[in-house]
């Protein structure tokens, strides 16, 4: 295992990250570089296409991408050496833009199933310490408890899925969230109620990291980033507080967009 | 009965077989099929006349009829047939011991946590396992309440004239050739009458039935469910059912009566050297309802299609069937439903789920005969494929002879998908897991049916079955 001596504030370090669609030829990233530290909240934001996607399931692991070039260290661990159930139980969580139907399965049966995963050494979970746990967890995201029955995602509304999602994310508690567009869909209410949860999260561990995929400012006046990336063509043409974010609202992607190659990480007209 | 003097590898070796000391008149089992078979048989069982001239009919109905083709394949049966005994006597029966049973099964067993003395009992070694107290508590209440659970021997003897009025009168000796074999040669199974208005709460367990060939090769069931009452008849299991005998017909006939409630529910999990053919019928009459739960496992080539004739206005029937085919085995499965009366109501549902080079097919007839207006069934067949090498198809047969029949037919075939096993396995669930929980929840909506202890045993069987799936 070709493991780094851990930094002490980096939790994810993406070096000149380059991939492409596993069965065809096609480039998506095309040198992603970012660092993470303990506790920060990170956002991307970026024109639909851009890889913002293909980045969050890069980092879980899909298998329809391969990486190429670079690399990235979880921990100081190569993420790459892990399969992704081990990058779950090692501590990264992708709230997905698409969350999945599976039918047939309750999603107290499944939070439990992947709950005892995480546990170490043949520990047993207990189920009423368990129940009481997913109470609460679902309480605090003002979701009826009947929910905990339903089948996973299964005939959810698009804001259903959302909150689905990050009930995953409070029940499993990460070390580095990736929320890949967890606003979309959600209404004005539901959207409070899902920053509150996640910065309820983030109390209850200030060393949990957040990187945040979004397309709107209004979800980054709830859940603060300590820094903003702008991904244009698979690469984070540039970096900075959330003043970037406040830009983007006003102008949008146009001093990017038409730039061939972006390459410079300067806006043309800068 | 000296049981456990037995004959060891009587197939193998005759030469063993005539040091028996047995007590009684030399008993010389015959492979193959034939009348002196036949005859053998009813002489022992001591029948009437005329069940002896029914079981000969049978047989010559049964060498009339050509191997079917439309079906799995069953070019090689032939040449089992010839080598099975179609008749053993229960104290002959060959004890295997243990150690001959495989040890892949012996393994399951274990994965299970089948308890000691039932897994004897599963490989056909040692006694019948027996929950005796609980069974004689319930067969005293049931006989206050005249419910009769029998053997079937038991039920021609004791029941000859109840019995004669229905047997072989729902499914026929001319229905198929393997009814008509099983109509020569029957053995074992249950006689099972339910009077009117009577409702049973306890589910009547083949399991529990004391002392009998229980799982006989050719057993042969009949109930009669009469008016108003209701009840639920439950026979087999998940676990492997190991046996020498490579060959398994049954016969299931059931009567259901003006508005009364039956329900069949059947688990078997064969091993994979079972050709594995049943014939399974209800009539249904007036305001009757009766549902098939059944789960098919195992074995080579299993062909069953539980049906339900709808012969009284507003009857409904239902089929519910869950098949796994394994490497090897091809589970062909469906249902049948004929409406012959007005206003009657069908539902089928199947699930199948291909493994390895597993293939399962749904075969399925929804009929609805002139006469038989505001007819109404629907039909879901889905099917999941775990692998690229699996295999899956559906003959859903229709044929409707009134116009405003409504009949519905919806299919589909899904396999694990990537996406799917990303989603779980991104949570931190291990690829197995997630395969088996994907499973599970395909084949939920009918596992929900069935009572709760064989529902634990399915979902643990799948577990088993999906390891070494990944790859
Ligand atoms: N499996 C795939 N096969 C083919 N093309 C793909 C695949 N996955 C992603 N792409 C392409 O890669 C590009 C980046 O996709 P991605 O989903 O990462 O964008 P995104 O930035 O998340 O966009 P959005 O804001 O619309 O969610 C798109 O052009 C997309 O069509
Ligand atoms: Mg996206």
């Amino acid at each position: 295992m070709s493991s780094e001596p851990m930094s002490d504030t980096h939790i994810l370090k993406i070096e000149s990250l380059e991939a492409k669609v596993a069965t065809e030829n096609l480039d998506i990233l095309n040198g992603v570089n970012l660092e993470i530290g303990k506790g920060e909240v990170h956002a991307i934001m970026g024109p639909n296409g851009s890889g913002k996607s293909t980045l969050a399931k890069i980092l879980a692991g899909h298998p329809s991408y391969e990486a190429t070039a670079g690399r990235v260290l979880f921990k100081g661990q190569n993420l790459f050496e892990l399969d992704v159930d081990e990058r779950s139980r090692a501590g990264i969580f992708l709230a997905f833009q698409y969350p999945v139907e599976i039918p047939g399965v309750s999603i107290a049966n499944f939070l439990r199933t992947a709950l005892q995963a995480h546990l170490v050494d043949e520990e047993e979970l207990d189920i009423f310490e368990f129940t009481d746990m997913l109470t609460e967890r679902m309480s605090m995201l003002e979701m009826d408890i009947s929910f905990a029955e339903r089948h996973v995602n299964d005939g959810f509304s698009g804001g259903e899925k959302k909150r689905n999602e990050i009930l995953q994310m409070a029940v499993l508690r990460p070390t580095l969230a990736v929320m890949d567009e967890t606003d979309s869909g959600l209404d004005i209410d539901a959207l409070k109620i899902v920053a509150n949860g996640v910065n309820k999260l983030t109390e209850e561990d200030p060393e949990m990291s957040i990187l945040l995929i979004t397309h709107y400012q209004r979800l980054l006046n709830y859940i603060k980033p300590d820094f903003v990336h702008v991904m244009v063509d698979g690469r984070l043409v540039r970096s900075g507080g959330p003043e970037i974010a406040l830009e983007l609202e006003k102008d949008g992607y146009k001093n990017w967009k038409d730039s061939g190659a972006v390459s410079s990480g300067v806006p043309k007209t800068a | 009965m000296p049981q456990n003097e037995t004959i060891r590898d009587l197939q193998l070796d005759e030469y063993k077989y005539n040091f028996v000391t047995d007590a009684e008149p030399v008993y010389r089992a015959r492979k193959g099929l034939s009348e002196e078979v036949v005859r053998e048989i009813s002489a022992y069982k001591e029948e009437p006349e005329w069940m002896l001239d029914s079981r000969l009919k049978a047989l010559q109905v049964y060498e009339s009829k050509p191997m079917p083709t439309w079906g799995g394949d069953l070019s090689e049966l032939d040449a089992v047939l010839d080598e099975i005994y179609f008749y053993v006597r229960p104290q002959d029966r060959m004890e295997h011991s243990w150690e001959d049973v495989p040890e892949e099964i012996k393994d399951t067993f274990e994965k299970l946590g089948i308890p000691e003395a039932e897994r004897k009992v599963l490989a056909g070694v040692g006694a019948q396992y027996e929950s005796e107290m609980v069974y004689h508590s319930l067969r005293e209440e049931w006989e206050k309440q005249g419910v009769i659970f029998d053997s079937i021997e038991d039920g021609l003897k004791n029941h000859p004239d109840l019995f004669r009025e229905y047997f072989g009168t729902i499914i026929p000796t001319q229905d198929n050739k393997f009814a008509a074999m099983n109509a020569a040669v029957w053995s074992g199974g249950s006689f099972v009458y339910i009077p009117p208005g009577v409702h049973l709460d306890t589910p009547l367990q083949a399991y529990f039935r004391v002392n009998q060939e229980r799982m006989g090769q050719f057993e042969r069931t009949l109930i009669i469910c009469d008016e108003g009452a209701s009840a639920h008849y439950i026979e087999g299991c998940t676990a492997p059912v190991y046996s020498t005998e490579s060959f398994h017909s049954g016969v299931i006939e059931i009567v259901v009566k003006k508005n009364a409630r039956f329900r069949y529910t059947t688990i078997q999990n064969w091993s994979n050297n079972m050709y594995n053919l049943v014939t399974q019928r209800a009539v249904v009459h007036e305001g009757a309802n009766m549902e098939w739960l059944d789960g098919n496992l195992g074995s080579k080539l299993t062909m069953k299609y539980p049906s339900c004739y709808l012969v009284g206005e507003g009857a409904h029937g239902e089929i519910l069937s869950i098949a796994y085919s394994g490497d090897g085995q091809h589970q062909d499965t469906g249902g049948k439903v004929v409406h012959v009366a007005p206003h009657t109501t069908s539902s089928i549902i199947s699930k199948s789920i291909s493994k390895g080079h597993g293939r399962s097919t749904y075969r399925g007839l929804c009929k609805v005969h002139k006469g038989a207006h505001h007819a109404r069934s629907n039909v879901e067949c889905d099917a999941l494929l775990i692998n690229d090498t699996s295999r899956t198809d559906t003959y859903p047969y229709i044929e409707i002879e009134e116009d405003d029949a409504n009949v519905g037919h919806e299919a589909s075939v899904s396999r694990i998908g990537e996406e799917q096993l990303f989603y779980l396995t991104s949570r931190g669930i291990s690829e197995e897991e997630a395969m088996a929980m994907i499973v599970r929840g395909f084949i939920e909506p009918i596992a929900k049916e069935l009572p709760l202890e064989y529902a634990v045993e399915l979902n643990r069987l799948i577990e088993l079955e999906m390891e070494g799936s990944v790859g």
